[in-house]
């Protein structure tokens, strides 16, 4: 599989974007500032995973993630009125951060390791005119049918719960 | 660029873990776990390409469970600020000995 030159340059600008933007977003102080790089983290995520082939995931992470789910953290924080950065720092203290230093480190190394191993080769793309959806509905509705089920009773127990738990009691 | 794509989902899942090690505001935090579940999803479609559209399946997978523990998460944490008036993790030490 060989790729060209825009599509590899396209790929690397994709990734170091969303690198870079997360990188930004654990440093911001200010909740909103820091949602708003972690969206633009998951924008490029997907225009990554419209490259390697999964468009329907990439539609599904713009709708899903960056508009559902961060909507609903920045909704918090807006409701909760936390969008000033705090009077106090809130990173932890020296311990933490060296944890984190070798934590980071050992994941790290434990990549790299990965990385060396010998990886198949690559499937051929799709044939042109055939439909993105078709090959992920295959096997969702085949072989991981009992998951998707379990995944509805899943998703009604968060309503349930998340209304149970928000509401105020009276 | 399968090699690429998990070296990105490695980088920024490591983002992710000192995020939540290094941060105390809980809001935050569950926005670094977010980031940690994309990672995962990163190299999975990565994977996807090499095995087929299986792990296109997980994401989605993925994808579901990350909603409905946002929305857990964030109950629990409203909740919490009507307790304690603050979502900082240092405040909240009521199961400390």
């Amino acid at each position: 599989m060989s790729y060209g030159f825009v599509y590899q340059f396209l790929f690397y600008l994709f990734g170091v974007t969303a690198v870079a933007s997360a990188a930004i977003f654990v440093t911001r102080r200010n909740p909103v500032a820091a949602a708003l790089w972690l969206v633009n983290t998951m924008f490029c995520i997907a225009a990554l995973y419209i490259m390697m082939d999964a468009q329907f995931v990439g539609a599904i992470q713009v709708l899903v993630y960056a508009g559902a789910i961060m909507v609903v953290f920045l909704f918090v924080v807006m409701l909760l009125n936390l969008g000033l950065p705090p009077s106090v720092a809130d990173i932890k203290g020296k311990g933490a951060r060296i944890v984190a230093l070798l934590a980071g480190l050992v994941m790290l190394a434990e990549v790299l390791v990965i990385a060396r191993q010998k990886l198949p080769a690559e499937l051929e793309w799709l044939p042109r005119g055939t439909s993105v959806t078709a090959p992920i509905t295959e096997p969702l509705f085949r072989a991981y049918l009992l998951p998707f089920e379990i995944t509805s009773v899943l998703l009604l127990v968060a309503i349930v719960g998340a209304v149970v738990l928000a509401k105020k009691r009276s | 660029m399968v090699p690429e794509a998990l070296f990105f989902s490695a980088i920024l899942f490591v983002i992710g873990v000192v995020g939540v090690l290094t941060r105390r505001n809980a809001i935050i935090i569950f926005m670094c776990v977010e980031l940690m579940l994309n990672a995962v999803n990163l190299s999975f479609i990565g994977f996807s390409r090499l095995y087929g559209a299986g792990g296109q399946v997980f994401v989605i997978f993925v994808m579901s469970v990350a909603a409905a523990e946002a929305a857990v998460g964030l109950a629990i944490i409203i909740a919490i600020f009507r307790h304690h008036e603050t979502v900082d993790l240092k405040n909240i030490n009521l199961l400390k000995g």
